[in-house]
């Protein structure tokens, strides 16, 4: 016979034995969650897939040969689809680095904690607003890079001085293989 | 036969909501509530695995095409960056190229499941008709879709398919020509097949939609094909039908998980791994096995038109089984002569199946020499005044050459016939001429006699009107 | 039951014996990854490798691979060093600063070098035939990796009923179709390649089997993620049908049907 009743709207197999019930309930918990927990590792797939591929992670350092580059002179690399700058300082760029009172900073950061040699400045160029890229031709009032965006001033170690961005330019992991070789990342 | 319940919101907000969009009230009425025959068995369970399908295909495509490139010089390479460098891309291109054989495995069963219980009579001829259109649009996506790695097999398939429209008279090659947008399959042929293979996914949820609509009028058809006589016969759909078949669905992901992880290339072909080349036809071109049967009666015709023609009316002819089968009875239980010639038709497209895999002069049994031919060849070199020694070696080359033999294409001959005379005349026929065994009174009533041990004593009930 | 006799039957019909008369069939031969529990030997691999850059590289390119998966996990499993060392080894085509043309040593990110700019010259060089690309090739062809170890050692002279047939510049191997390459035997005489010590000998049937490893691995590098996360799904699911089973039993336990 059929012992089936509607309570509330949802309808319960009815048995009166407790066993049977917490047996029963045991069973129904599990295989809830184990479907549940399932599902929601075939999801991990679905969401991993998007990101960065093993051919694009491949490509996270680059070498860079830097005999060519003057004092004074600039060059633009490509890190991971980004752009890094690389300047070889003057001395006086130096020296102006070197001297400004990290209380005049917005992101208090000594010159030295920034480069490894002073006369090599390498920083990723993306604005720390909101993405842009700083022009290098508008040196702006401090000597480094002014954001046509939205007006950020950086100086000459590429710390945020003026404008709406909240941090300095980042500085990527870096070392030098040699005297005119650096590798980034 | 829907039964008394209706739905009531709970709170404050429920009842706010059901007087402005009834989402919740669709849901409980017609999913969670809905009257389900109690005596359905597993075939009926393969509706709810194919939705399933469905939805992986469709997610695992999503995604695919996130990463594939559809432009004939980078296709082949990005279903290998996919395979290669693409987090669980492996994971997600297997999934989605066994799951379209697993999706076919699932929508066969459910044809002939509903074949055997005579789900497509009245009143379920629009259900059924909706579900010839779902497959026909399967058949196109899956096509679509084998074009895209762009390996030999994918483009020698596409050619081949495309030319069947080549056979219409007159403005056959206009239309081929506007197919492919070029002089032969091209890349402008690939970029249009992937649009299309993304977009009729989409159309075949819609149509499933209107299949799950059409199947909640009538309600289930069952495995005694009885109509439902009152609450006694059913069950609401959840929990009961939605545990029974998500057990099933666990066991089939059971087997499509073997075929994915340990078997991923087992019903591909090697030529796939080749680079599409417009120069060079691959030796044994073959489509994927769903479409092998039919594949089979397209080359047992000697004529491109007609092998056209019957191609596409071997699936056509699913849609008018409504009114090609003339008994009143549905479920094969109770039709004896039905029941056996069902699984001489399983047979029959099986081993169209079959020939559909062979290359159609594979001799399937060498019947001996053609005397009559051989006869004639000696005959001729006998009458055109040749020495005894030529005559000789002409007899001998012909004994060689001519054998009466029973080939790959013989055979698909005849079951191309035998499954055409499946629907006409036999099931026409067949409703006039067989004696149905008597039907139980109702569901509840056949379920109680079978437990009791006592045979159904039911008198056979009008099915129709 | 239906249900796996139709997906038996759907196995059957989608494996096409593609071995035409003409063509010998090759042997099956026991390979450390076949089957379920089945998996590369690493070092294995590096051999492969090393037989294919001195042999086949030659002629045949793997222009899918990079040397950064020769230290995939999974395969040769080459450290970090090694493998930019054997990146290294080769010089890859790139621009100066003046955008003239010039090569450099190849880095882990670097494809194979293909032996031949395009198909015409590889074709030129090998009297009209194409060397095949190697990265699918166990994938490529029916057979697999017997069908590959088979034609490399598969070579001898033609047999009586072959010899008039041969076409000039061709070679005899009953595995290939018709029985007629233009591949020469590409492992020619053991210690061919000179294995690193502590290794096999390098004899022809050493050779053959190592670099058909290898090429197995190029084609499917994510065999070994699959089949270990595969054993997993496979328990997961049937631990869950049972569960299943056991609800679904459970719940209509009080319904006749």
């Amino acid at each position: 016979m059929i012992t089936i009743r509607r309570k509330k709207g949802l309808i319960l197999a009815h048995s009166t034995d407790d066993a049977s019930v917490t047996r029963r309930d045991f069973i129904y918990v599990a295989s809830g969650t184990m479907a549940a927990l399932g599902a929601a590792a075939a999801v991990w797939p679905l969401i991993d897939q998007m990101n960065p591929s093993a051919d694009t992670l491949a490509l996270k350092e680059i070498e860079v040969d830097l005999a060519s580059i003057v004092p004074g002179q600039q060059i633009t690399v490509e890190w991971r689809k980004k752009p890094v700058f690389i300047r070889r300082r003057t001395p006086d760029e130096i020296k102006q680095a070197e001297e400004t009172p990290l209380d005049e900073l917005k992101d208090p950061q000594a010159d030295s904690a920034r480069v490894q040699k002073p006369e090599w400045l390498i920083v990723v160029a993306i604005c720390t607003h909101l993405g842009c890229i700083p022009s290098k031709d508008m040196k702006g009032e401090y000597g480094g890079w002014l954001c046509p965006c939205h007006g950020s001033q950086y100086d000459t170690s590429g710390r945020i001085r003026k404008g709406p961005a909240p941090n300095n330019l980042a500085v990527p992991a870096y070392k030098f293989l040699s005297d005119t070789k650096v590798q980034i990342g | 036969m829907h039964g008394e319940y209706r739905y009531e919101p709970k709170n404050g907000f429920m009842k706010w909501l059901d007087s402005r969009l009834p989402i919740m009230r669709l849901l409980d009425e017609s999913v969670l509530q809905f009257p389900t025959p109690k005596n359905l068995n597993y075939w009926f369970t393969f509706g709810g695995i194919l939705t399933f399908m469905l939805a992986v295909q469709i997610v695992t495509g999503i995604v695919l095409a996130m990463h594939y490139v559809p432009q004939e010089t980078m296709a082949f390479d990005s279903v290998e960056h996919i395979m290669r460098d693409v987090n669980y891309g492996w994971l997600l291109r297997y999934a989605h190229s066994n799951g379209a054989s697993m999706f076919f495995v699932a929508v066969y069963v459910h044809i002939f499941r509903g074949l055997y219980y005579g789900s497509y009579k009245a009143p379920r001829e629009v259900l059924w008709i909706l579900g010839v259109i779902i497959y026909l649009l399967m058949m196109a996506t899956g096509f679509l879709g084998y074009t895209l790695p762009w390996g030999q097999m994918s483009f020698w398939g596409a050619t081949v398919i495309t030319n069947f429209f080549s056979a219409i008279p007159v403005v056959g090659d206009a239309v081929t020509q506007w197919l492919w947008g070029s002089f032969a399959v091209d890349n402008s042929t690939l970029q249009r097949f992937f649009s299309l293979h993304y977009l009729l996914p989409f159309v075949i949820a819609g149509v499933v939609v209107l299949h799950i609509w059409a199947l909640h009028v009538p309600g289930n058809n069952n495995p005694l094909g009885i109509d439902v006589k009152g609450p006694q016969d059913t069950v609401p759909f959840h929990p009961y039908y939605t545990v029974k078949d998500g057990f099933a669905l666990a066991v089939f992901v059971l087997f499509f998980a073997a075929l994915v992880f340990f078997a991923p290339n087992l019903l591909g072909n090697p030529d796939n791994f080749v680079p599409a080349n417009r120069l060079v036809t691959p030796m044994h071109i073959v489509p994927e096995w769903y479409y092998l049967p039919f594949y089979a009666i397209l080359r047992s015709v000697p004529s491109k038109l007609l092998g056209v023609i019957l191609l596409f009316g071997g699936i056509l002819v699913w849609a008018f089984l409504p009114w090609l089968d003339t008994s009143y009875v549905r479920s094969a239980r109770f039709r004896p002569i039905f029941r056996q010639l069902f699984w001489v038709f399983g047979v029959v497209c099986i081993g169209l199946g079959w020939c559909g895999a062979q290359t159609p002069d594979h001799v399937i049994v060498d019947l001996g020499p053609n005397m009559t031919a051989i006869n004639a060849a000696v005959d001729h070199a006998t009458k055109a005044g040749k020495t005894p020694e030529e005559i000789a070696a002409v007899q001998k080359s012909a004994e060689a050459s001519e054998r009466v033999t029973f080939a790959v294409v013989d055979l698909s001959r005849i079951l191309t016939i035998a499954y055409f005379a499946f629907f006409f005349p036999g099931l026409f026929l067949l409703g006039w001429v067989e004696t149905p065994l008597p039907l139980p009174e109702s569901i509840s009533k056949a379920v109680l006699g079978t437990r009791g041990g006592a045979a159904s004593g039911g008198r056979p009930l009008e099915q129709r009107g | 039951m239906r249900r796996i006799s139709l997906a038996a039957v759907g196995l059957l019909l989608g494996i096409t014996v593609a071995f035409a008369d003409g063509q010998k069939e090759p042997e099956p031969q026991t390979w450390s990854w076949n089957g379920v529990f089945g998996h590369f030997d690493p070092v294995q691999l590096q051999r492969g490798y090393q037989v294919y850059k001195e042999v086949c590289s030659a002629c045949h390119s793997m222009r899918l691979m990079a040397f950064r998966n020769l230290g995939d996990p999974g395969g040769p499993g080459f450290s970090e060093a090694q493998v930019k060392a054997l990146a290294a080894t080769v010089q890859v085509a790139d621009l100066d600063d003046k955008g003239e043309p010039t090569t450099r040593p190849g880095i882990a990110a670097d494809r194979f070098p293909s032996p031949f700019p395009n198909e015409k010259a590889a074709r030129a060089a090998n009297g009209g035939a194409l060397p095949p690309d190697l990265t699918v090739i166990t994938e490529a062809r029916e057979g697999g990796a017997d069908y590959v170890h088979a034609l490399l050692l598969g070579y001898s002279d033609p047999p009586a009923d072959m010899k008039g047939k041969m076409m000039p510049g061709m070679n005899y191997n009953p595995y290939f179709l018709n029985g007629q390459i233009a591949m020469p035997a590409p492992l020619s005489t053991d210690g061919q390649v000179t294995y690193a010590e502590g290794q096999p000998a390098a004899t022809k049937a050493q050779m053959a089997k190592d670099v058909v490893a290898f090429l197995s691995w190029a084609a499917e590098p994510k065999m070994q993620e699959r089949k270990t996360m595969g054993i997993k799904v496979i328990a997961f699911l049937f631990v869950l049908s049972l569960l299943l089973y056991a609800a679904y039993k459970q719940l209509w336990r009080d319904v006749d049907h």
